[in-house]
């Protein structure tokens, strides 16, 4: 490889770093036929992990991190003294179809800073994809970031070639985008989302490709005031109304050349865990949007217990569950049991009635599950779910996931 | 087939009623033939897992131990659950593999025939685990293995070395050849190596990690790319590990970068946070903030270039018909798309539908030339039959992707009133299916220029001749009212 191409990736790199959507999910599977190079799984593979413990699983770039819009918490703004580099087609295109064959990663996630125009950034990087599938046959996982400023007729075609499409929300508020994102405008955003959301929901109907792996999001977490709680009706509007597949929260990073309008520190790293706990709430355990605000503390979730758990410590009247028993929404309910440990709880327990140790074989987190189910041959002695000292004993330990 | 017959062969000494021990001999690997030929004659006779002795390796003597043909044992009548773990249990390393699945036949067998959803059960629950854990190995070699090009091959052919954790080549390779059909390639493995030459998969002997090239032209630069999508600021060495243990990184060249980046994490976050923020160095690009506002096409020519650039949405139409008629005209006319006629000839209503159109309207005293016409679909979309091309109503996806050209269109145009002609044309100006017959007439498009609802002329051409004079009369009645309701807005 060349070292002015290994110089822009390493530039570029960087650039694309800090948006976290990285997996490769959703696609339908699809395998090369004769003189095809690619295949999608499904669930996606991550073929390294950085010492950040993300996952690698696309080529995740920049066509170009110039960018005239001046968001105050991306490091590639246009006020920002940033090393600069621009990707041709072609460069994006090589590095794709290489990085593939030798089985580094499972496709590309293309981005982009804003050059000349949004229409003009967004055709550059529609070509990428339809080159890599018209002149190259390629079958991998392409995922594009959308410019929602762009016009609605090449998001149209943008779907064509890509397996996901995802605008970010970036800021969950008007104001913070006002604030911090001058360019940017909230309603633009949803418009296009909305457009995205509706041809992938028709197209589904006529059996027609545009975007099959869906759409997904981004939002910042720390740069603005905005609650947990406040996030997390915005994930449940954007799953209910827009269809998304995911929303991924970004606790705001330290970046080099940072803004003077952000705040200095990054919240914790905790915080972006417990919110994508809250989201796996909503997504897979059947809990509303007003539960998950039930477990928070004025607006916020406890960054020593998760929200599941801190649900049922404000619920304790509904506890313990019986694991013979109950009915699934339940057993789901019950902290440290998933939903895989719950749905084979419910096969097994047509065979056998389940003792504690049945339960224990079940699940890995028994010692947080204990307090709060009844066995055949358990019951929390002394209503243990009564005890005061019950979050103090199931919480963790008290250390951040955090550098400092 | 699944009750076992506990009748003791006259050949063995060693019947199912005495209490010797039965040994199986299995060869190395994952020898699921040897295993299920096993399976069926021991459970046939009824053998007890307490007295089976799995092994592996040589039989020692050659006398009394010889393997009848798989041939001679009926199958077992097993749940498809059964055959489906037996399948990924025998690829693990673990020497009680056998054992284990045999005891799990013979439960199923006697009685307990839904065992496996009991995952409570510890034979169960252990198998799970097994089979887990060769699902993540199976997981691990699809996302770890790395190629190495062969330098100089023509065609391009990849070579790599991994190293898994169980038995699991065989049930990996499909994978690859599902990915890299275009490529030839080999995986070594230390029990064996698998090939592909873009049309055979084969499998061979053991390979050597010096059997793989040494070195390959993009691994710096993959390596570059690995070092750069690191975060520093969230240094996580343990979820690093967990997902990607360090028994795999020999075989990894980006994890020679590890050490370095954690070395420098901290030190790297620090001068971040530390340093002021900077004033930029560069001057504000104001003007082309300002000029990235008017990226959207300024005219109608405009548009219609992007138009005519556009590929058709189904494939086939040899071009995109654009829209008819002067800018300000005071009524515009909405088909639905482009006909065989119009697709050859580049104009929109010039086929049989465009003359009645054309016909009718000068009937109901409208001038066409005054008019603009155009389409909601701006390609043609057909089904061959013989040397016809059949024209074919767009779908509604098909309508909402044209539906912004559309709009721009007639932003351009700026006509009082829009004269919707059938259920795709309304559509398209409205989002809405709704049936012309209903809504035939004057209607609110919720838009800046007054609407009108008839039919397509396609669908007089469709009628019987005795329908047709009075539903063409009827079309003629909708244009005058058209033509009228052109004056009253312009006055």
């Amino acid at each position: 490889m060349d070292e002015m191409l290994a110089k822009k990736l390493r530039i570029l790199a960087d650039a694309a770093k800090y948006d976290a959507s990285c997996s490769s999910s959703g696609a339908p599977k699809r395998s090369a036929a004769k003189g095809e190079l690619g295949s999608t799984t499904g669930a996606g593979i991550c073929h390294a992990y950085t010492p950040d413990g993300r996952c690698i699983s696309l080529l995740k770039i920049l066509l170009t991190n110039y960018c005239l819009f001046d968001c105050a918490y991306c490091v590639n703004r246009r006020s920002s003294n940033v090393q600069r580099a621009k990707f041709s087609v072609e460069e994006v295109v090589t590095l794709t179809m290489e990085f593939y064959k030798r089985n580094y990663i499972e496709g590309l996630f293309l981005s982009s800073g804003i050059i000349k125009s949004p229409d003009h950034t967004m055709e550059l990087l529609t070509r990428v994809a339809k080159s890599l599938r018209r002149d190259h046959g390629f079958r991998g996982y392409i995922h594009l970031k959308s410019i929602p400023e762009a016009s609605p007729w090449l998001i149209e075609e943008a779907g064509l070639y890509a397996d996901r499409l995802s605008i970010n929300v970036e800021l969950p508020t008007e104001a913070s985008l006002e604030r911090l994102a001058p360019e940017k405008d909230g309603a633009v955003i949803q418009h296009a989302i909305a457009q995205i959301g509706e041809r992938i929901t028709q197209a589904k109907a006529e059996k027609r490709r545009f975007s099959p792996a869906g759409q997904s999001t981004q939002v910042i977490v720390g740069a603005d005031a905005t609650t947990d709680e406040a996030l997390i009706r915005k994930s449940a509007l954007l799953y209910g109304s827009y269809n998304l597949k995911r929303v991924y929260y970004s606790a705001f990073s330290p970046i080099p050349d940072g803004s003077s309008i952000l705040p200095l520190k990054s919240p914790p790293l905790q915080r972006e865990h417990r919110l994508y706990q809250g989201d796996w709430l909503l997504r897979y355990y059947a809990f509303t949007p007003d539960d998950v605000a039930d477990a928070t503390e004025d607006g916020m979730l406890s960054l020593d217990i998760d929200p599941k758990l801190a649900w049922a410590l404000k619920h304790r009247a509904r506890f313990p569950v019986d694991v013979n028993r109950a009915d699934r929404e339940m057993l789901l309910r019950v902290p440290g049991l998933g939903a895989r440990a719950v749905d084979k709880i419910i096969r097994a327990r047509r065979h056998t009635r389940l003792r504690l140790d049945d339960v224990a074989r079940l699940t890995s987190a028994l010692k947080r599950a204990r307090p709060f189910l009844i066995a055949a041959d358990y019951h929390p002695a002394g209503g243990l779910t009564d005890r005061l000292d019950l979050r103090a004993r199931l919480a963790d330990p008290p250390q951040q996931l955090s550098l400092f | 087939m699944g009750a076992p017959t506990p009748a003791p062969p006259a050949s063995a000494g060693a019947g199912a009623r005495s209490g010797a021990l039965e040994a199986i001999y299995l060869t190395p690997g994952a020898d699921i033939d040897g295993f299920r030929g096993a399976a069926r004659r021991l459970a046939g006779r009824g053998v007890p897992p307490e007295r089976v002795l799995w092994s592996i390796g040589e039989a020692p003597g050659l006398f009394g131990t010889e393997r009848p043909a798989p041939a001679d044992d009926a199958p077992l009548n097993l749940p498809r659950g059964v055959a489906a773990i037996v399948a990924r249990v025998v690829l693990h390393r673990d020497p009680e593999r056998y054992a284990l699945l045999y005891d799990l036949i013979w439960r199923v067998l006697r009685g307990e025939r839904r065992l496996l959803e009991v995952s409570s059960d510890p034979l169960v629950h252990r198998l799970e685990r097994m089979a887990k854990a060769i699902a993540r190995d199976l997981h691990k070699m699809h996302a770890f293995l790395r190629f190495r090009r062969v330098e100089g091959s023509d065609p391009e052919r990849f070579v790599a070395w991994f190293e898994p954790d169980h038995h699991i080549l065989g049930a990996a390779a499909p994978f690859f050849v599902g990915r890299f059909r275009s490529l030839h390639w080999t995986i070594l493995t230390p029990e064996a190596s698998a090939s592909w030459d873009g049309d055979t998969l084969t499998f061979g002997p053991p390979g050597r990690r010096e059997d793989a090239p040494a070195q390959d032209g993009f691994e710096a630069g993959w390596r570059d790319y690995y070092e750069s999508t690191f975060n520093p600021a969230r240094t996580n060495l343990a979820a690093m590990r967990a997902e990607m243990p360090k028994k795999y990184w020999r075989n990894m060249p980006e994890t020679a970068a590890i050490p370095g980046l954690v070395r420098q994490a901290a030190a790297r976050t620090g001068a971040m946070i530390e340093r002021e923020p900077q004033m930029p160095v560069k001057r504000n690009p104001a003007r082309a903030v300002a000029a990235m506002a008017d990226q959207a096409p300024d005219s109608l020519e405009a548009l219609n270039a992007i138009i005519r650039r556009s590929e058709p949405l189904v494939p086939g139409a040899t071009q995109a018909v654009l829209g008819e008629g002067p800018v300000g005209a005071s009524i515009a006319f909405v088909g639905e798309q482009p006909g065989d006629q119009e697709d050859r000839q580049g104009r929109p209503f010039v086929g049989p539908a465009g003359q009645l159109l054309s016909r009718a309207m000068e009937e109901a005293g409208l001038v066409r030339a005054d008019a603009y016409l155009t389409n909601a679909v701006k390609h043609f979309k057909f089904e061959e039959r013989g040397k016809r091309r059949i024209h074919q109503k767009p779908t509604a996806g098909e309508v909402s992707h044209y539906r912004w050209w559309l709009d721009r269109e007639l932003d351009f145009v700026a006509p009082r009133l829009v004269v919707a002609l059938g259920a795709t044309a309304v559509l398209a100006l409205t989002g809405k299916q709704i049936p012309i017959t209903r809504a035939r007439g004057p209607a609110d498009f919720e838009k800046p220029y007054a609407g009108f609802i008839t039919v397509h002329p396609s669908y007089l051409l469709r009628l019987p001749d005795e329908a047709k004079a009075q539903a063409y009369a009827d079309f003629v009645a909708d244009l005058r009212r058209v033509h009228e309701l052109g004056h009253s807005l312009a006055a």
